[in-house]
């Protein structure tokens, strides 16, 4: 598994370098946003990629929730961490697109709103993981992915209702893509995924390993409080365990 | 069944009674929400027509706010002398306890509604153009919906450190789409601008689906450790 890493990420790294080709050179000019338009190239992947994220650590949560399984937990720590870096990424560059194109920064649409509303619930998570003790922490972190889940189709129909303003979705809904536009694009999804998969499997053992630091932390002090109330009852000594 | 409305009923009845002789909470939610009410009034000075716009905006916002007071001492008081950890080795069922909290706020909340109302109506000139009578359904639900994750997002802080701050960063987030149906409904029937039902039904279902939700995991939360 370890000799894997550094292939998938040799890997990853030729394909990030591709997609970006393909994105500045290869991909068509569009018509009427011009070279504005290759944003999309990186905000739309990592949107998807967030999703998916976010979706991964839903499913963890459950998991947790019903197995008590610590892996889970920790691959639902890891996909928030890097699921809000993805969102943050299509918050920022939303706007940069929006910006010459609709002429306005931000507006209350319904997937700007339904993202930037994800992204709330799952900073919050964040700093419920970070300001919790840790033996309760893996249980109410996976209550609030659950209650998160249940807000974003709230959210999603609330504005729907009330305004919406994005272009309809162009994959799957009535909009047409240019091919190569469509190539493009799954050529750069499949690199974020890549570099997504990535990041987490580096975190997800850097959180292994932090959690097993801790435990031998505990279990030193536990055996250190041991051995001196130990010795302080007992005047013979005893071999420590 | 009957042992779990007997336990909710005397959890429910023991906070009223603490809360009757204290007043602490709501006097507190009182002169904050009394404070909100004064400072927009003067920051913003809006004409009639102006506040019918706002008013929905500003008196959600503020019974937000002020509903954290009476939410983050929901559990508090029951952390001295372990009372909670009594509870959690009791044979009484979890969710009675949740149902009892969470009808205790909706009381309080309620209370300060009821008091609060008038005087947004005599510092914002407010007349409805629309069914007024249709604010009292919004009211009844934009309450329990902010009561409801609100004694359950409580229970989660309390685990956490500095829980007092703690609780609004979470319960702000879920709590989006029901403080814009309930702003939305109140602007609506205030300015007379059609028809409110869409985020009455709204506010239906986020309590419908959140109500289950914590009575779902409100074991969960009580016994993890």
């Amino acid at each position: 598994m370890k000799r894997l890493f550094p292939i998938l990420s040799v890997i990853t790294a030729a394909l990030l370098a591709y997609a970006l080709y393909e994105a500045m050179v290869v991909a068509p000019t569009e018509r009427t946003m011009g070279d504005v338009q290759r944003i999309f190239y990186y905000h739309v992947p990592s949107a998807w990629t967030a999703f998916l994220l976010f979706m991964v650590n839903l499913v963890a949560s459950v998991v947790y929730l019903i197995r008590r399984n610590p892996k889970a937990d920790a691959l639902a720590v890891v996909c928030a961490e890097v699921g809000v870096v993805f969102c943050t990424i299509v918050l920022v560059t939303g706007p940069i697109w929006a910006r010459p194109v609709w002429g306005i920064w931000w507006t209350w649409d319904v997937r700007l709103t339904t993202t930037l509303v994800l992204w709330l619930i799952y900073v919050s998570y964040l700093v419920l993981r970070r300001f919790s003790d840790s033996a309760q922490t893996p249980v109410l972190a996976a209550v609030l992915a659950i209650f998160g889940a249940l807000d974003v189709p709230l959210v999603y129909f609330s504005i729907w209702f009330f305004r919406t303003q994005h272009p309809q979705p162009v994959i799957g809904g009535g909009g047409s893509l240019d091919p190569g536009m469509g190539r493009v694009l799954l050529i750069n999804w499949l690199a974020f995924c890549c570099f997504a998969f990535l990041v987490c499997w580096s975190r997800y053992r850097l959180e292994m390993l932090q959690r097993e630091v801790e435990e031998a932390h505990a279990m030193e002090s536990l055996v250190g409080a041991d051995g001196v109330s130990a010795k302080a009852s007992l005047p013979l000594n005893r071999s420590p365990r | 069944m009957n042992s779990l409305w007997a336990v909710t009923l005397a959890t429910l009845k023991k906070d009223i009674r603490l809360e009757w002789r204290s007043k602490d909470a709501l006097n507190s939610m009182l002169f904050f929400s009394l404070l909100v009410v004064v400072i927009f009034s003067f920051s913003f000075d809006p004409t009639a027509e102006e506040s019918r716009q706002i008013a929905g905006g500003l008196v959600w916002v503020g019974f937000l706010f002020a509903s954290v007071v009476a939410l983050n001492q929901t559990w508090a008081r029951e952390l001295r002398n372990q009372v909670l950890d009594a509870y959690r080795v009791s044979p009484a069922p979890p969710n009675s306890l949740f149902v009892a909290k969470a009808l205790g706020n909706f009381i309080l909340v309620s209370v300060l509604e009821a008091v609060m109302a008038p005087l947004f109506i005599v510092f914002y000139n407010l007349r409805a153009i629309g069914p007024a009578w249709q604010l009292i359904p919004i009211g009844v639900l934009g309450t329990w919906a902010l009561v409801v994750n609100g004694t359950f997002f409580a229970a989660v802080s309390i685990r956490t450190r500095s829980r007092e701050i703690m609780l609004p960063l979470l319960l702000f987030p879920i709590s989006i789409p029901a403080v814009q149906a309930m702003v939305e409904a109140t602007r609506i029937i205030l300015m007379g601008d059609g028809s409110a039902r869409f985020w009455i039904v709204l506010l239906l279902t986020y309590d419908v689906v959140f109500t289950t939700a914590c009575l779902g995991l409100f074991e969960t939360i009580l016994h993890a450790e």
